[in-house]
């Protein structure tokens, strides 16, 4: 019997708030003249992003419930992970203002498709079925592909996002397959069945069955970023506005991990031997590409974008572990990584003016001596990518590494740490532009003070938070891997 | 007295690292008066707080002190957990010392960005006194890891012209290994059932093929920070480009950190192990001791020689440890703490040379004594105990090393005994051509001799030199326990 109250509506709440809202931000534009309609837009956009975020982490002490007929899942894990993805869409739109309306893509468009992106996060994240999962993925995908063509002037733009948009398109159609194979074994989309199935009568020696999870994972890896799908990640990288590589770099990872985390432990838990190799020798490759490519880099968003692949690769470790305890660090890595990449690009964007992009590794150079502060910040958020201690990146790796080695994985514990090895290189060489070198003539003289103070003040809590809570890591710690 | 002394070691870490926090709020290099004082300041409480650990410190036991432990990541059982014995109170007084002559040295010598550099030498300071009183792994390894961002930034911002390499080197390095050691910590915590209670790590019996593996683990991290050859090529770089004060923290206490990682951990966790491979361990002691102090004879560049003399002598501690005997390790403690001064004491004197001609080049001085006799009193003064003379502290540590070694092979003490003359050799030529001779030129004649920060500075070290020299009892009486302690738990078989 289907009414209203055994939908369960209210578990998605944060969902439909924002949808609304992002209804909302669109109308906006027909009463007032697009010039201004932003500049109430932006507030009201990130107002939503807070009030839906905080909807999300009421839910978070409520027990699982499934709602919607099955389509969607409410459990502690949704509750932190929409609510965080929610508070880090509203850093990156707090951040990015200045530097997208100096480029004239700040437009309620825009700010419209980066709350829907959201809007599509969040529904991956709850997802209990694999239509729910799929339209998603999509919605953020769309989403993000008119981001990123919103910047029409720009060649690079307008090739990230075909390049996207095709290569997306063909992961969409790999994912889909798998998930039309998975079906048509075990004659359901719920994942709840799917894996009751696995207990019973698929045995992970089906051909048929390794194809189907082949192809997810494809899909997935595809969206992650990983090695053998990454190609896409440094060019749309590159190619989009800073604001909306920040956009696609930070918040994603959090859907990302939420994806895996339904499909391959709820959905596919049952069939680990077939998922966990290619995990671990996808998540090892992707560390090992990442770290070694971004050495070569001029170009501090491609470095940053094979970085991003590397941290993908530690995130997969800690999934191919297969225990609670790598679920739970996987989580954490996600959340510590987005944190940090909200600073590193947050510094990124600060630095940027009209016609200066400040996206290339020398315009880095001297920076402590133009902006000693920033340079700062900079420096934490770049050590906590590398994972030096005492920064929330070390923790991040150490609970990754622990899991892994408690898994008995020893010889792939040892690889990663010596590529991670090669990673500190590159980011030590933006400690040695920042600090190091001196300045360029051309940036010393013009080193104008355009960001709000507000954003200064934001982007130093922001940085400083991943030191700071170190003390309390255990803690949180504690308060993630109670949520799985 | 119980609320003062549990807090003690927390203080002695936190308390430098917030004043250097503090130092860095000050910002502007137009407030640099302000970060001076401040940072004398908190060097000089923390050595207070550090004498204060001294006097109350209990001699007849071997157990750890002024314990402090806490919960900190509960799910994985890492512990806020500090402790300190007679081998790490010596080396955390050395820390509080140098870091107090350290920015006495830096007083007006460095004038860009003040604030940040006595800012990395006071946290730094936090940083080494925590590896030296962390009792859980993952916390030695937090202050282990962390305090290589301040030294790669003192490289790299206040080094000489290839510091950027110096500084990358030097942290590649570094990291490699450690990260070696983190797997085997990693390891560790798991087959102990979950812990990473270093004390709980010595007790637990471990098979000698895993021992073998875990050993070299952590031989790879404490084998670069020593360094032992052949990995120990990033410490002339650093030590040359590295302003003066970084190369008196690095020779003087990160050096000590790698030989107290042995005591620590690799020794006692991997005793088996350990005795396996001491034959690895001391010959390439003796390859340092021998070979390294022959390169160090044809060195041009002052800094670059000291750096050489600093592995030889790092040789004699290796040495000291892996041959299992008390007074050889004995010895060995006692070298580390006098290799701590009188190596922090030769780059001060090179770095007051360097101050007035931008030179390091022994070739570019000559008859120093004829314009600065206090000086030259000083230099000749460090050089022979760098050189081992009796009645100097350089003498106490080797003596008991050789004398050690000799008990259990006779072969190893005549190789180790040939560093007498070598080591004699290379710091004696060095000073008689920089400070003895005929001027050389016009550059040398106008020199001043020293002021008196740089006597206060030069003179707090020599009496620290002298003291260990004529009087080592109270150390050796501070470290005997522990000692003992060590070697019957070495003895005793973990198979």
């Amino acid at each position: 019997m289907m009414t209203l109250a055994n939908l369960h509506l209210n578990l998605i709440a944060p969902e439909i708030f924002l949808s609304g809202a992002a209804c909302l931000v669109l109308l906006i534009e027909l009463f007032i003249k697009p010039a201004r309609a932003c500049a109430l837009a932006w507030p009201l956009s990130l107002i939503a992003l807070l009030i839906s975020g905080g909807l999300a982490f009421g839910q978070i002490n409520n027990p699982p419930l499934i709602g919607l007929n099955g389509l969607v899942i409410s459990d502690s894990a949704a509750a932190l992970l929409r609510g965080m993805s929610c508070f880090l869409a509203a850093g990156v739109l707090f951040y990015a203002q200045r530097y997208s309306q100096a480029r004239d893509i700040w437009r309620v468009e825009y700010l419209t498709l980066a709350l829907f992106g959201v809007v599509g996060m969040m529904t991956m994240i709850g997802s209990a079925h694999l239509l729910t999962l799929y339209v998603g993925v999509e919605l953020l995908a769309l989403c993000l592909y008119g981001m990123i063509a919103m910047q029409r002037d720009a060649v690079q733009a307008a090739e990230a996002a075909m390049k996207y948009f095709i290569l997306g398109a063909l992961a969409s159609g790999l994912l889909l397959y798998g998930m039309s194979l998975l079906y048509g074994l075990t004659g359901t989309l719920s994942l709840a069945s799917i894996s009751a199935n696995s207990l019973t009568t698929l045995l992970p020696t089906s051909l048929p069955l390794m194809l189907a999870v082949v192809m997810v994972i494809a899909g997935l890896l595809f969206k992650l970023g990983a090695v053998p799908f990454h190609m896409w990640v440094p060019d749309v990288y590159e190619g989009s506005a800073t604001g909306t590589t920040l956009y696609l770099s930070a918040v994603p990872k959090l859907a990302a991990f939420a994806i895996l985390y339904r499909l391959l432990e709820q959905g596919l838990g049952g069939w680990i031997e077939i998922w966990q190799d290619i995990l671990l020798l996808t998540g090892i490759f992707s560390i090992a590409l990442g770290n070694v490519i971004a050495i070569a880099q001029t170009s501090l968003k491609r470095m940053l974008a094979y970085s991003t692949i590397s941290h993908m690769g530690f995130l997969l470790l800690g999934f191919a572990s297969a225990t609670t305890s790598g679920y739970a660090a996987s989580m954490m890595y996600a959340l510590i990584y987005a944190i940090t990449t909200l600073a590193v690009f947050g510094v990124m964007l600060a630095l940027s003016r009209d016609g200066f992009e400040s996206d290339q590794l020398d315009d880095l150079k001297g920076l402590n001596q133009r902006h000693p502060w920033l340079a700062f910040l900079m420096l934490l958020a770049i050590f906590s990518l590398a994972g030096i201690p005492p920064t929330a990146g070390f923790f991040a790796k150490l609970l990754i590494l622990q899991a892994v080695v408690e898994a008995g994985f020893l010889a792939v514990v040892v690889a990663a740490v010596l590529f991670a090895v090669v990673g500190a290189f590159y980011y030590l060489r933006v400690i040695k532009l920042m600090y190091f070198d001196a300045p360029r003539e051309d940036l010393l003289a013009a080193s104008a003070r355009g960001y709000r103070p507000s954003v200064l003040w934001v982007l130093t809590a922001n940085a400083v938070l991943v030191v700071a809570i170190t003390p309390w890591i255990g803690a949180i710690m504690d308060v993630v891997s109670s949520t799985l | 007295m119980e609320i003062f002394d549990g807090h003690l070691l927390s203080f002695l870490i936190w308390a430098p690292v917030l004043v250097g926090a503090l130092v860095l709020l000050t910002g502007k290099d137009r407030r640099a008066p302000a970060a001076r004082w401040i940072a004398l300041g908190g060097s000089v409480v923390t050595f207070l707080a550090s004498a204060c650990l001294w006097a109350r410190f209990d001699r007849g036991t071997a157990q750890m002190q002024f314990v402090e432990r806490g919960d900190w990541i509960s799910r994985f059982h890492i512990e806020y957990y500090l402790g300190i014995d007679g081998i790490s109170l010596p080396l955390i007084l050395l820390t509080t010392v140098l870091t107090m002559v350290v920015v006495i040295a830096g007083w007006e010598v460095i004038r860009t960005r003040v604030a940040q550099y006595f800012a990395a030498f006071l946290i730094m300071e936090g940083l080494m006194i925590g590896v030296f009183c962390a009792l859980d792994g993952i916390l030695f390894y937090l202050f282990w890891e962390a305090m290589l961002i301040p030294m790669f930034l003192i490289i790299g911002v206040w080094g000489g012209p290839n510091r950027v390499y110096a500084a990358i080197k030097f942290f590649l390095y570094t990291l490699l290994g450690s990260l070696l050691m983190l797997v085997a910590l990693l390891f560790l915590y798991n087959a102990t059932g979950g812990s990473f209670d270093i004390l709980a790590f010595h007790a637990f019996p471990l098979s000698n093929s895993v021992q073998t593996l875990i050993f070299l683990a952590f031989f790879a991290a404490f084998a670069v920070k020593v360094p032992m050859v052949p990995v120990h090529t990033w410490l002339p770089d650093a030590h040359v480009e590295a302003p003066t004060g970084g190369s008196v923290i690095l020779a003087a206490i990160t050096l000590k950190m790698g030989a107290y990682g042995f005591l620590r951990l690799a020794m006692p966790i991997a005793p088996d192990a350990a005795a396996d491979l001491a034959w690895l361990v001391v010959t390439l002691s003796l390859v340092a001791v021998v070979y390294i102090a022959l390169v160090a004879l044809v060195q041009r560049d002052m800094k670059k020689l000291i750096a050489y003399s600093s592995i030889s002598h790092m040789g004699f501690v290796t040495l000291g440890f892996f041959v299992f005997d008390a007074q050889a390790m004995e010895g060995a403690v006692v070298q580390m703490i006098s290799h701590g001064f009188v190596s922090g004491a030769m780059f001060l004197c090179v770095g007051v040379l360097y101050d007035r001609l931008h030179s390091r080049e022994i070739a570019t001085y000559g008859g120093v004594i004829k314009v600065m006799p206090v000086f030259a009193f000083f230099m000749v003064f460090f050089a022979m105990a760098n050189a081992g003379l009796p009645g100097t502290s350089g003498f106490v540590g080797e003596f008991l090393v050789i004398l050690g070694t000799f008990s259990v092979s006779g072969f190893y003490a005549t190789i180790a005994a040939l560093t007498l003359i070598v080591g004699a050799a290379y710091t004696l030529w060095m000073v008689k051509r920089v400070v003895f001779g005929a001027i050389k030129n016009t550059e040398v004649e106008a020199l001043s001799d020293l002021n008196r920060r740089e006597f206060w500075m030069l003179s707090t070290m020599a009496a620290a030199v002298l003291l260990v020299g004529v009087w080592p009892a109270p150390l050796l009486e501070v470290m005997q326990s522990s000692v003992q302690h060590l070697l019957t738990h070495l003895a005793v078989t973990k198979l």
